[in-house]
Parts: C-alpha cells; sequence; structure tokens
C-alpha cells in the first residue's frame, strides 16, 4: 500500500497563500518543468534526488528546477529561511507535517479496508491527527517572532480557521470517542479453531507466572525470541469477526462511533493542505544541509545581484560533502572572487586535486542561489543569471574520434549562441580527446568568444596557456602540501599554472621507516 | 549457570576470529602438530585448543586460574572425562531433536521448548549426582565455584516446580487471551491468562444466562484464517514462548560451554600422556608482569619436533631477563630456528595456562606472540621477495601492540646485507623503543654487530651450532656475534660439488 501525502485535488487546486511565490500559481503548469540541462553536470541530479528522496508524495522537483530570475523574489524566500533559523518555528512546522502525514496515511486506508468496525476506528483516529496538526500549526506560528511576508499571511489564515466553530465542535467529538473505546477491555479463548469473543474478567497473567519460574535458566545474553509484530493496522477476516463480536459486547460506543463517521466525511482545509506541501521545499533542504552543518560545514544566505563581482569564502561542493560525511572524511573548503574586469577562471594543476569539484561548486553555488536557498560557505555574493551553462567532457575517454569531438563542437557552439552576458558557463576539460595543439587552439576560440560576451565562466583544463588569454582571466590551480608533496590538499588557490608532477618515493611505500613504524605501533 | 572453567569471569569463545597472524603462528611455529596431539579424533578438543593457544590470556593471574583448574584435571582425569563426556551426550542429545527450531513462531515454541527443557533436566539430575560424589576432590576457584554453583542453582524443590510447569504448558481448557482495542478497532496487549477456570458452561452453551460470549469457527479449508488465529496466538504466548526458549537455550548453551572448557583441559590430558611416554619433561610456566623483563628457561625444547619424530629432543637453556632483545647468531642447521620456536610456542603455551615443554621456563606475560620467518621459497636475493618481506613485516606493524614479542628468522636477507641490515635496524628499533621485545634469529652481521656496539647491556646475545670438543652442538649458547655464519662449514659438510 502506497502513502500518498496529498491527493490529486489538493495538486491541481489553485495555491492563494503561497510560501513560495509572491503571487497565487496553478500548482499542475510546474508538473511540465523539464529537469535543466545544467543538472547532471553539477550532480544536481543527485542532490535534489537525494533532497526530495521520502518526499516524493509532495512533489517537489519541479520548485528545484524553477529559478527565479528576480531579486525580490529572492528575497521572499529569504525572509522565509530567517524566520525558519528559529529552531522552535522548525520543530513545530515539522511536527505539523508529520501529522499532516500520518492523516493523508489513514484516510487512505480507510478507504482501502473491507471491514466497516476497521474503517471508522481509522477515521476518528485521522481526524484526531488533523485536529492535533492543525492546532500545532496555528500555535507554532502564533507563539513565534515571524516575520516573513509568506508566513505572516499564512498565520491569519489558519489563525481564523482553529477558532471556528466546525473546528471545535471536531475537536471536542473526536476526543470523546477516543476515550470510550480505550476503556473496551476483553479476551479470547481459544480451543483449535473454536474462538470465544468475552468480556475480560480479570484472570492472572499466566506468561509472568512462567517467566519468574524460569527466570534462572535466562540470564545471559541469550536471544530474544519474542516475534515483532508489525504494527501495520491491517485488518484481517478473523480480526474482523472478532472486532463485530466486541462492537456487540459493547454495543453503545460503537453505534456512537457510526454516527460521527457519516458525520465528518471531508474534514482537510484547502490552505492547511498547501501549506503542508510548500512547507517540504524548505525542510528538504533543511535536511539534506542539517548534517553537514554538523560537520563544521557553513551555509549562509547569499547577496544576489547583477552585477559580476561575485565572491564566495569556504564553499564547498555539496554532493561531496554530502558523500563524504557518510564517510566520516572532511571536507576542503575553497575561496574564489572576481572583481573589476575579472570574469572567468581557468583552472589547472595536478589532477585528482579538486577541480572539477571546484567548478561544480561554483555551479551549484549559483544555482542554488537562483533558488533562494541558503548556499555552502561562510560568505557568498553572487550573480543572478538568466541561464547556467554546463560542458563537462570525459577526461577518461580513452578512445578519440572525430565523429565525438564534433559531437562536442557542436554543443559548445549551441552554448555559445544562446548564452548571454548575464549568463553563467561552466566548462570542465572539453578537448581533452584531442591533441594538447588542437585543444590550444579551440580552446582559445572558446574562451575568446566568452570574453566578448562577458558571461561569467569557470574552465577547467590541463592546458596552462588557456590561463594567459587576457586581464578577465584568472587562473587557479589545484594544489599540494609543500612538506609532503604527494599529498594532494584539494585547495584550489590563485596560484599561476605551473604544470608540476610528483611521484611517491618507493622507499617509504611500506612505512617501515622508523619514525613511520614507531607512529604506527605507539606509545 | 555458567561453567567458568577458562575464566574465572567470563565464557570462552570458542567461536570468536582468531588474531590475524593466526595461520603464521601456526605455519611458522608448526602448531598443527601440537594441536594433533592434544586432540586425537576429538575435532571440539582441536578447535578449542586452536583457539585457546593462538588467542592466549594477556595477564598472570588468569594464566594462574587456568594453571589451578588443570592441576585439578591432570589428579582426576577420569572425573574430568566423564563430566566432558556427560556434555558430549547431552548436546548431541539436543541435536538429535531435529524438529526443534528457535525460529519457530512462539505458538510453536510453546509445545517445543518445554521437551528440549525436560531433556537437559535429566542430564542436570546426572550431574548433580557427579557433584555430590565428587566435588571434595577438587580445590582449585574454578571447579569449586562451578560445583558451587550447580549445588545452589539445583535443589529437588526447582526440579518438582519445573516438573510441575511442563504438565500445566499443555493447556487443558484452551489458551486465553485478553486484549484491548487500538488503532482501527484492531486488538492490542494481547496478554496470556490463567485459563484453569475458564471453561465454558452448558448453560452458556445453550444461550440461557451465563457468561456473555460469542463465539465463531474457522472453517477447516480457511488457511489464511488459521494463520491469523495463529498470529493472534502468537502475540498472547509471545512472552511466555520467550521465556521458555530463553530457558531452553540458556541449558544448551550451558551444555554446550561445559563441554567447550572441558575440551581444552582434555586436549591438555591428551597431551601429557603423550608426552609421558616419549619421556619428556613438562612444567608449569611462571607468568610474570611484562615489566621488567623477565624470560628465563632450562631444558626448553621443540615440543613440535619431538612430537613429530616421537624422541626427546636438545633442551636450551637461557637466561635473557631485564633484556629488550635477543639476537641468536651462528651455524646454520645449528639449531637456530628450533631454538626460536621453542621460545614461540612456550610462550603461546604459557598464555593459554597449559604447561610448557621444559623443565623450567619463567617470563614476562606478552599481549601477543608474532613470526616473521623467512619463506623457503623467498631467499632468492630479488627485489620482489624483498616486496614480499616488507609487505609481511607491514601487516604485523598493522596488528601488533605494545607488549608484544616478535620472533624474527633470517628477516630481510632478500636483499644485500648493508641494506638488509639498516631496513632491520630501524624496524627493530622502533619495536624495541614501543616496548615490543623482538627475538631475531640472524646471519646478518652488521645487523647484530650493531646492537652488540651500541645496546650491549639490553640485548643477549646467543650463538648456534658452536664446535666444542665434544663435535658439533645444537645448543645455542651465549656468544658474541661472528662475522660468519658458517655458511661454509655447511657447504663442506654436504660435500660441495
Amino acid at each position: 500500500m502506497t502513502i500518498s501525502a496529498l491527493n490529486q485535488r489538493e495538486l491541481k487546486a489553485v495555491v492563494r497563500h503561497s510560501i513560495l511565490y509572491q503571487h497565487s500559481y496553478d500548482p499542475s503548469v510546474l508538473d511540465f518543468l523539464p529537469e535543466p540541462t545544467c543538472f547532471a553536470d553539477l550532480l544536481l541530479d543527485q542532490i535534489t534526488g537525494t533532497i526530495t528522496k521520502g518526499r516524493e508524495d509532495y512533489q517537489l522537483l519541479p520548485f528545484f528546477y524553477d529559478h527565479l530570475t528576480s531579486r525580490d523574489d529572492v528575497a521572499f524566500r529569504h525572509e522565509i529561511w530567517r524566520d525558519l533559523a528559529s529552531d522552535t518555528v522548525v520543530t513545530g512546522l515539522r511536527l505539523f507535517t508529520s501529522e499532516m502525514r500520518d492523516v493523508r496515511q489513514r484516510n487512505s486506508w480507510a478507504e482501502k479496508t473491507h471491514y466497516i468496525q476497521h474503517r471508522r476506528g481509522i477515521h476518528l483516529d485521522a481526524v484526531t491527527r488533523y485536529c492535533e496538526a492543525v492546532k500545532h500549526l496555528s500555535s507554532t506560528l502564533e507563539s513565534n517572532e515571524i516575520s516573513s511576508r509568506a508566513l505572516l499571511d499564512i498565520r491569519d489564515v489558519v489563525t481564523k480557521y482553529a477558532s471556528s466553530a466546525t473546528f471545535e465542535g471536531l475537536v471536542r467529538e473526536s476526543q470523546d470517542l477516543k476515550t470510550k473505546l480505550s476503556g473496551v477491555r476483553y479476551s479470547l479463548n481459544i480451543r483449535g479453531s473454536h474462538v470465544r469473543v468475552l468480556r475480560y474478567d480479570g484472570e492472572a497473567d499466566y506468561g509472568a507466572e512462567i517467566e519468574e519460574a524460569f527466570e534462572r535458566f535466562q540470564q545471559g545474553s541469550v536471544s530474544d525470541y519474542r516475534l515483532k509484530f508489525s504494527d501495520w493496522p491491517d485488518m484481517n477476516h478473523v480480526e474482523a469477526q472478532i472486532a463485530d463480536r466486541v462492537a456487540l459486547l459493547f454495543r453503545d460506543v460503537f453505534s456512537e462511533l457510526e454516527s460521527f463517521c457519516e458525520r465528518t466525511n471531508s474534514f482537510v482545509d484547502s490552505t492547511v493542505s498547501s501549506f503542508n506541501r510548500e512547507v517540504q521545499f524548505y525542510f528538504a533542504y533543511l535536511d539534506y544541509i542539517g548534517p553537514l552543518k554538523a560537520r563544521n560545514l557553513t551555509f549562509c544566505l547569499p547577496e544576489v545581484h547583477e552585477s559580476k563581482a561575485i565572491f564566495a569564502t569556504e564553499t564547498f561542493d555539496i554532493a561531496l560533502a554530502a558523500k563524504l560525511a557518510t564517510q566520516g572524511t572532511s571536507v576542503i573548503t575553497n575561496d574564489f572572487s572576481l572583481d573589476g574586469v575579472e570574469r572567468i577562471i581557468v583552472i589547472s594543476g595536478p589532477n585528482q586535486g579538486g577541480k572539477t569539484t571546484f567548478s561544480r561548486t561554483f555551479g551549484q553555488l549559483h544555482f542554488l542561489a537562483s533558488l533562494g536557498c541558503p548556499v555552502p560557505g561562510e560568505t557568498a555574493s553572487l550573480f543572478l543569471f538568466d541561464e547556467l551553462f554546463t560542458h563537462f567532457g570525459k577526461e577518461e575517454d580513452p578512445t578519440f574520434q572525430s565523429g565525438k569531438l564534433e559531437d562536442d563542437l557542436l554543443r559548445i557552439q549551441d552554448v555559445l549562441k544562446r548564452a548571454t552576458s548575464k549568463s553563467v558557463i561552466i566548462m570542465n576539460e572539453i578537448f581533452a580527446s584531442t591533441t594538447t595543439q588542437d585543444a590550444l587552439v579551440l580552446g582559445t576560440k572558446v574562451l575568446e568568444k566568452v570574453i566578448e560576451l562577458d558571461a561569467l565562466c569557470v574552465m577547467v583544463t590541463f592546458i596552462d596557456e588557456l590561463s594567459l588569454l587576457g586581464p578577465s582571466i584568472v587562473s587557479m590551480t589545484s594544489s599540494v602540501n609543500p612538506d609532503n608533496p604527494v599529498e594532494r590538499t584539494f585547495k584550489v588557490i590563485r596560484h599561476p599554472a605551473d604544470g608540476l608532477a610528483y611521484a611517491i618515493s618507493i622507499a617509504e611505500k611500506y612505512e617501515l621507516t622508523y619514525d613511520r613504524l614507531r607512529k604506527r605501533v605507539g606509545p | 549457570m555458567k561453567a567458568h572453567l577458562m575464566f574465572q569471569d567470563a565464557d570462552f569463545a570458542v567461536n570468536q576470529p582468531l588474531p590475524a597472524n593466526a595461520d603464521q603462528l601456526v605455519h611458522d611455529l608448526d602448531l598443527e602438530t601440537l594441536l594433533a596431539t592434544m586432540a586425537g579424533k576429538d575435532k571440539l578438543v582441536y578447535n578449542v585448543s586452536k583457539v585457546a593457544l593462538l588467542d592466549g590470556l594477556d595477564n598472570p593471574d588468569e594464566i594462574t586460574y587456568r594453571q589451578r583448574v588443570l592441576a585439578d584435571c591432570f589428579e582426576q582425569p577420569d572425573i574430568v572425562r566423564e563430566i566432558y563426556d556427560l556434555a558430549v551426550n547431552a548436546v548431541s542429545d539436543q541435536q538429535k531433536m531435529f524438529w526443534f527450531s528457535s525460529r519457530g513462531t512462539p505458538t510453536r515454541m510453546m509445545w517445543q521448548s518445554p521437551q528440549v527443557i525436560g531433556m537437559y533436566m535429566g542430564y542436570l539430575e546426572r550431574l548433580r549426582r557427579i557433584v555430590d560424589e565428587h566435588s571434595d576432590k577438587f580445590g582449585s576457584d574454578g571447579w569449586t565455584t562451578f560445583f558451587r554453583v550447580l549445588e545452589d542453582e539445583l535443589d529437588d524443590d526447582y526440579f518438582q516446580l519445573i516438573d510441575e510447569h511442563l504438565k500445566q504448558l499443555k493447556f487443558k481448557n484452551g489458551t486465553l487471551i485478553s486484549a484491548m482495542l487500538s488503532f482501527g478497532n484492531t486488538g492490542l496487549e494481547y496478554v496470556l491468562r490463567d485459563s484453569r477456570r475458564t471453561k465454558q458452561t452448558i448453560r452458556e452453551m445453550l444461550g440461557v444466562g451465563g457468561r456473555k460470549s460469542y463465539s465463531f469457527e474457522i472453517p477447516p479449508r480457511d488457511e489464511a484464517g488459521s494463520q491469523a488465529l495463529e498470529d493472534l496466538m502468537n502475540r498472547g504466548v509471545n512472552g511466555a514462548a520467550n521465556s521458555l526458549s530463553q530457558a531452553a537455550d540458556h541449558l544448551a548453551n550451558f551444555f554446550i560451554m561445559l563441554r567447550t572448557e572441558l575440551a581444552f583441559y582434555v586436549g591438555c590430558l591428551n597431551l601429557r600422556e603423550r608426552l609421558a611416554t616419549i619421556g619428556e619433561p613438562v612444567c608449569v610456566p611462571i607468568p610474570q608482569p611484562w615489566s621488567p623483563a623477565r624470560l628465563n628457561f632450562s631444558g626448553l625444547y621443540d615440543v613440535c619436533l619431538s612430537l613429530r619424530n616421537n624422541k626427546r629432543v636438545v633442551g636450551n637453556e637461557a637466561n635473557a631477563d631485564g633484556r629488550a632483545l635477543i639476537v641468536v647468531t651462528g651455524a646454520n642447521s645449528g639449531g637456530k630456528s628450533t631454538f626460536l620456536r621453542s621460545v614461540g610456542i612456550a610462550h603461546l603455551m604459557m598464555r593459554a595456562g597449559m604447561v610448557v615443554a621444559g623443565e623450567a621456563f619463567e617470563a614476562s606475560t606478552c599481549e601477543g606472540v608474532f613470526t616473521h620467518f623467512v619463506r623457503e621459497e623467498d631467499t632468492s636475493m630479488t627485489s620482489g621477495k624483498l616486496d614480499e618481506e616488507l609487505a609481511r613485516m607491514s601487516v604485523i606493524a598493522d596488528e601488533i601492540t605494545p607488549h608484544c614479542v616478535v620472533l624474527f628468522n633470517e628477516s630481510f636477507s632478500a636483499t644485500n646485507e648493508r641494506e638488509g641490515s639498516e631496513i632491520a635496524r630501524q624496524v627493530l628499533q622502533a619495536l624495541i623503543d614501543s616496548d615490543i621485545r623482538p627475538l631475531v634469529v640472524t646471519h646478518l652481521f652488521d645487523l647484530a654487530e650493531h646492537f652488540y656496539e651500541n645496546a650491549f647491556d639490553t640485548t643477549l646475545f646467543l650463538q648456534a651450532g658452536r664446535e666444542t670438543e665434544a663435535g658439533r652442538t645444537f645448543k645455542v649458547l651465549p656468544g658474541e656475534p661472528l662475522p660468519t655464519s658458517f655458511a661454509e662449514d655447511v657447504f663442506e659438510r654436504i660435500g660441495g660439488w
């Protein structure tokens, strides 16, 4: 049985009180947004996949595809992030969403069951949880300092609803019934296939007696044979027959339940429902960056603007950071800045030194900023682009084929035709499969065009000369530890390209020199 | 109930992974010969002895505890073997109850476990009788505690109480289970209830008063229905079935553990008897703390060589008290390797709590024995072989900790003498400075001389195969390193070419 968090009707209704957009919108229009073409190269496909994992029912991906191009739209979301900096707000709203999830789950179970007493019981539970959810939502919004335009609007709507007579009646009746049902006690007397259902009459606990008698033989670490029973609230036909007979033994309370169910057929408010979906955009992202923050990696709300003077400090690739976090490895952060006439970063240096990671970071940073989200880094000031283009070649591709080169050129041509002065272009090891001379010639032609466009660009290349094509180009290199040249630092720093090569000394291969061995063995 | 004959306060874990260097030790010290003698045809004795030998004890008190238990066994071999046989039979009886599966449902466990418990209760009664008869003949802490636990836990009243419950568990009036309503009107909190008063009266069956109840029947062909009903039963009897199965397990574990721990002592009995027929001496070693460094012995022989040849072999004596390093140089075929092995095996046997093959043995208790022996096939001087030796040394470095002993047999000789000596010097010095005690058999004169010049006071130098007036001896004796390993001697002896 799959659990649908939102039903189709809710996903299609026009949203009037939104926390993602400044104006009302029709969510079904977003469904047709394709994944942006830069996603695969920047690993944003993985990232958004992980971010939305477990939240598939909310259909959040379209929100992550839809990057903003107005500074005020970004500011609208930044306000909400600032409100969500409060733990009590987040905790309160999370409680609300998890209860709403339970409600939805229960409604779907109730629809599916064949047994009448089961359905009524589940319906009652769904209503109680919904009441709790709404109460949590309104109290969270009321009892906390909130300043975003969006949440203030939601607060008005929800407060009004929570104090309405309809809602208060729902609360009272559902609680009363719940109390009565939980007082019911009955017994089963089973002999072979014969089952007798009767009221429980105070008989002693025989399991406890057995346990006491055999306690002496139970010490020590023996296995636990208690079966774990699933809490899956499915009812089978035997349980249904039992429930029917329990209903006969306790007639009054079960007829009250019946009339309650008839009166409360549909009970979820539409703003409560759309808010429940939209707030998942924020929580999904928070949940993704939470473990990274716990590892002392910082995120910040970037400045976004139309100026090409940009910078970021202590930034990193969030896909790599998430992977390293699971392995317990620390993450290397990087800084960059472009000032004055600088537009293009050309990255060279040792392989496996963090060049590709750096270029990806640059792209991720800009895209995430355009979603109005916090970005990895201590500080960031970023460009609000019209479109983000990427072209990542395959460094390892061993087969040089002229067909492939032509494909590459056509794709780059397409990018350069569509790019404007407001675009961001990221190119990684293009032409790596051609000769160095060809790559230099073609790379130069590409960069000349980018310079002419005045677009922002990051290019990773093994050709040092490309970093010398003009004042708008900044050279950065992956670096090594000067004390131990075989150790990559994964730092990419502003540095002239110098093409160093490194080898590992075989003498220390087995780490058996006096110093190394002392360190390995201790004390 | 625990046997605790191997450790004062812990079970002996026979299935634990062996130390990473176990295979090396078995190979380099020829331990299979020793284990085969201990085990005879008993695979269990073999397995247990192997673990005991390879994963020995790190502290002298634990060793003494075993030595005393073993001393009782040497006094009363017949009673020890009788208890061992009883444990072996109990375990094999359970294996015959093939239908018993601890993975069964609680409902099934409710009728299986009582039968298994009943079987073990029989063996416990027999064990009690042995204890009553013989316990006064044992004096070690291990044995007396074991016997006292049996006396305390298994009095006659308890045997009777268990018997009554085993009868009650047949549930003549059907199973009674109480419940309450939970989510979606399904049942919750199923509790097994005392059903002795729950008979349905005739009046009730006829529907004229009596207790109000509503019944139904699962049709014979409704398999899903029977399954669902068993599910409810499972919930009700879950706790009781768990108690019973755990009790059955506990009893099984008790007999398995008893069998396991006694297997070690039976192995020791077997070894002692075999060495007695060869005429070789054994001694109870004296385990000392790690510091100050202690190692002195006399008449120490390579027990595996003796068992293999079925005759007495040369024993050695040495006193390395206060020495961090022992360097043995001297003639090929002069008994260096045998000497090295006898010391290694003695450490292992002492750490296992066994007797040692020699007249006397006293040593610091190390936390592990490592071997780095040149491999027969590795003697050619190619860099590949040096690679292999260094790789093996690196593996040792990964595993070794301070307070261990390492035996080097002609290590790092797969290169020229100067390079080999330098590598070995760095390795040995690093080990010594890490509080590890190496014992080195080498023909690398540069190496031996380095320690002779620089660490004379903390190094014991021994020599093998010196010519004496009585001719060549296989004894290893104190002596400074000499710049030859008598290879020419050997060459001459075999007649050259």
